[in-house]
């Protein structure tokens, strides 16, 4: 049975980052997941915002995290060649009541350490962002809030976790931990591992491994409606509602990609594998991106999806060692400004591993190998790598203009795409405005050269979702 | 690298605009083409129905491409396969990208015959679960019939248009039970002889005034709820009935394909979502012309061929005479009219006699198409039933002055 000085569970954007940290010391890693890739939680359906910090109440651990998290992000996505975009964000004033509670927000936000934040006036919020309801009073704005592409950069983390010498196990859901002779079993449906150390990084089931009785996830359904990449441009800057009691509310934000995202709902579930859409859901963001973005042409819409928040029972973040069980180190119900506090939840962790395990710096860290993007290349640079390897200008992904090369780069890296989601969320084949239809066949036909597998074996995302039902000639 | 004329597309309209380009002493005609043959579309239509109007046959899609591809290879047309378009400007300078690299190709005229896609489940936001099993009618024929696959054993069609028809036999005769077909519309968009030939012929039922209002199954779909709609398409409530399916194919509309005509500064219709033309099928920037689904959505192969030799022999006498300067008036979508395509027509053009294509906006019965200019009605095309399925082709002659306006007047 394999044995680890540390297992983290959950490849999410905590738990990669947490591995990718972990990977920079000389102990030996295991990273686990319930899915066949990373990302395919929380990380791969939520607001991809970068917060600036102003929204958790001072001294929480939430707060804290969030402004350490947001100063490390842009620098992080550099190291690991993902987007990342410091756009600004605006929490939008309809009425007077809202304009003093911008107020208290910018309070709150200084208390927390944010910088640069200031009110701004009706003229100047339509000035930056004509298509905003001009019946607008005015704007907290916040210059260093900022967008990511957080599946990117969990699947980046992760790759780079194990360039380094990371282990991970994909389609391992953990289903219990066992404290024997000073160490853990890890025990899963599809085998076991052993780890003196176990970091909690399990998102909505975080509370099932945290060794606090007390501690739980109310899990909050957040749906979403992405918007043709042909509205690149109509907004600039992450466009908040003011927030009520019921959260942040529906926001506006431009991706990292050009598409234009709306949502996310909040709604309080029981079954944590709950990610429908609903129409009631989709219909609200409808109704309040209408009313924030008048002019919006819902026409655009390409696709809608829902992700979930572990939203924990205490209102901040359980991070630390557990109280109740030896060994164990808890990022527990990392919901909202999650994404952004990642990189400084998973130096926390480290830094309090290091407290019990002696953790040594490696002498040699390779940083992520810089990932091939055509659209990203002069057309001298095209040529020079189309020259090399042809499959580079075999474009099979029309609407976002995705090679084979890509697409195969995508499946060989390490912790490589196994899916179609998985392929899609890594350079973006099936993305566009087709939605796959057109790519799809040429996508299943890639993963099944490259991993060695029969068509009718492939999934969209793992466990049972096959594609296809068999051959014409009747095989399964 | 130069062309005198440039077609984008190897389908059934770029083929024959290709041809009537070099058949018109265009000098130089290229076709850049996606895929790795000819044919585009029709290559995963291995159903019959093609041809008749073109040539008076019942031909297969491969076959109709086929009958094409031998005259293109005749006219010794060159054709650059596995070729995809990257970008084009306003000055014809398009940017094509193959396993040879990513170069620029300078053209006299081009002729954008990019075809079109499906409407995506996003785009018409059914709620519900994510799961595999969730397919555009298109993906699925080709699955099907070009890469043997079968997607899924049990299946229910949202959309009664004319590739949901064909799917729904084609699933059929490969063992597959197909439950339902739902059309959202009181109404199929589809055409009759499918709707004979692909459900009634097979017992499939269709549910008009039906749609799809909420996906289940987490990993792969494990059923639908469809529910009645009323007059404004809202699902009533009450009316909701699960069936039990692990596929739902999605044939729910075709948006002609218009990246490139964006990256130029095409200005575009809204209403069939193609580029804005006149009578000799060029867009707003001169010397590029459109045909095809591109264009319009068709309702038959063949007519979109036979738009596409307007846009060949037009694009032809660009690149020898250049672009003319003429008086041109516009076609109005007025009462009950879906859309009119071209949407602009020359005074010459209308003395001379220019074809309009027209579909309306809802069924009619008994119905006149009347066009107008001004309260003069120049013409009137009478039918006993007028769909929003099948387009109605028109000559329209006139020597007058004004916009036309085309409008259905209803006798019921």
């Amino acid at each position: 049975m394999a044995n680890y000085d540390v297992v983290v569970i959950g490849a999410g954007v905590v738990g990669s980052l947490t591995a990718l940290e972990l990977s920079k010391h000389n102990v030996s890693v295991c990273l686990v997941d319930r899915f066949p890739e990373p990302g395919c939680g929380t990380s791969k359906a939520n607001s991809a915002i970068v917060h600036a910090g102003y929204d958790a109440d001072p001294g929480t651990a939430k707060a804290a995290l969030n402004v350490r998290g947001c100063g490390m992000m842009e620098a992080l996505c550099g190291e690991l060649d993902v987007p990342y975009l410091r756009t600004g964000s605006m929490v939008l004033a309809f009425s007077e009541e809202e304009a003093r509670k911008i107020q208290a927000l910018l309070e709150r936000g200084r208390q927390n350490g944010v910088k640069g934040l200031e009110i701004i006036g009706r003229e100047r919020v339509l000035e930056l962002e004509p298509q905003v309801n001009p019946e607008v009073f005015a704007a907290l704005y916040a210059p260093d809030a900022g967008i990511v592409c957080p599946y990117e950069l969990t699947v980046a983390a992760a790759e780079s976790a194990l360039d380094n010498g990371v282990e991970a196990r994909f389609d391992f859901p953990v289903e219990r931990l066992e404290r024997e002779n000073g160490m853990f079993r890890v025990i899963s449906k599809s085998g076991e591992i052993r780890a003196a150390f176990v970091i909690n990084c399990a998102g909505v089931y975080s509370d099932l491994f945290c060794g606090e009785p007390s501690f739980r996830i109310q899990p909050r359904k957040g749906e979403y409606l992405i918007l043709d990449r042909k509205y690149d441009g109509l907004v600039h800057h992450v466009l908040f509602r003011t927030p009520t009691k019921l959260g942040k509310g529906i926001l506006a934000a431009p991706t990292v990609h050009g598409n234009l995202l709306l949502g996310p709902t909040s709604e309080p579930i029981e079954d944590r594998e709950d990610t429908d859409t609903t129409a009631k859901g989709l219909g609200l963001i409808r109704e309040s991106s209408k009313y924030m973005l008048p002019g919006l042409d819902l026409r655009g819409v390409i696709t809608s999806f829902a992700g979930l928040r572990a939203t924990p029972s205490t209102g901040d973040f359980l991070i630390g060692w557990s109280s109740g069980q030896e060994g164990l180190l808890n990022a527990a119900g990392i919901e909202s400004p999650g994404l952004t506090s990642a990189p400084a939840i998973a130096l926390k962790l480290v830094e309090l591993l290091g407290e019990r395990l002696p953790l040594q710096k490696k002498a040699h860290f390779h940083g992520r190998q810089k990932v091939l993007r055509m659209a990203e290349l002069s057309l001298e640079e095209k040529n020079k790598v189309i020259r090399e390897n042809p499959a580079y200008g075999r474009v099979v992904c029309r609407c976002e203009c995705v090679s084979e090369g890509e697409i195969v780069d995508a499946i060989r890296r390490n912790a490589g795409a196994r899916t179609v989601d998985g392929v899609k969320r890594r350079v973006r084949a099936g993305m566009g405005r087709c939605q796959g239809s057109f790519c799809m066949p040429g996508v299943l036909e890639l993963l099944s050269r490259e991993l060695g597998v029969s068509q009718t074996e492939l999934t969209k995302s793992g466990g049972l979702s096959r594609m296809l039902t068999g051959t014409l000639k009747g095989e399964e | 690298m130069g062309t005198d004329v440039l077609v984008v597309g190897g389908g059934p309209a770029g083929m024959a605009a290709a041809l009537s380009a070099a058949q018109s002493g265009a000098g130089s005609v290229l076709i850049v083409e996606r895929n790795e043959r000819l044919g585009g579309i029709l290559n995963q239509c291995i159903h019959n129905g093609f041809g008749l109007t073109l040539f008076g046959k019942e031909l297969t899609g491969p076959e109709y491409a086929g009958r094409y591809a031998d005259q293109i290879g005749q006219a010794e047309i060159p054709c650059l396969f596995n070729t995809t378009v990257v970008s084009m400007t306003g000055n014809k300078e398009v940017l094509i990208r193959n396993t040879d690299g990513e170069r620029q190709i300078e053209a006299g005229a081009v002729i954008l015959a990019t075809g079109c896609r499906e409407r995506p489940r996003g785009a018409i936001s059914i709620p519900g679960s994510r799961p595999a099993g969730v397919y555009s009618a298109g993906t699925v024929q080709k699955l099907i019939n070009c890469c043997g696959y079968m997607p899924g054993k049990r299946a229910v069609i949202l959309g009664s248009g004319d590739i949901g028809l064909i799917m729904a036999r084609r699933l059929t005769l490969e063992g597959a039970h197909v439950e339902a077909v739902c059309e959202i519309m009181p109404y199929s968009s589809g055409l009759k002889r499918n709707i004979v030939q692909c459900l009634e012929d097979y017992d499939i039922p269709l549910y008009l005034s039906h749609t799809v209002t909420r996906i289940f199954g987490r990993e792969r779909v494990e059923g639908v709820e469809i529910s009645g709609v009323d007059e404004h398409l809202a699902p009533v409530e009450g009316t909701q009935r699960f069936i039990e399916c692990d596929t739902l194919l999605l044939s729910v509309g075709l948006i002609p394909e218009n990246e490139l005509a964006g990256y130029a500064g095409i200005v575009m219709d809204a209403k069939t979502g193609g580029p804005l033309v006149n009578d000799r099928l060029e867009t707003s920037v001169p010397g590029i012309f459109a045909c095809g689904n591109s264009l319009h959505v068709h309702d038959l192969a063949d007519f979109a061929s036979l738009e596409a030799v307007e846009a060949g022999k037009n694009a032809a006498a660009y690149v020898k005479a250049g672009g003319e300067a003429c008086q041109e008036f516009e076609c109005r979508a007025g009462n009950g009219i879906g859309s009119v395509v071209p949407q602009r027509m020359s005074a010459k053009a209308l003395a001379e006699g220019a074809t309009a294509y027209i579909r309306v906006g809802r069924p009619f019965e008994n119905a006149s198409i009347v066009i107008k200019r001004g309260d003069r009605v120049i013409r009137t095309v009478r039918s006993p039933r007028l769909t929003p399925g099948e387009m109605v082709k028109t000559v329209v002659r006139d020597s007058g002055d004004g916009d036309l306006t085309f409008e259905v007047d209803s006798h019921d």
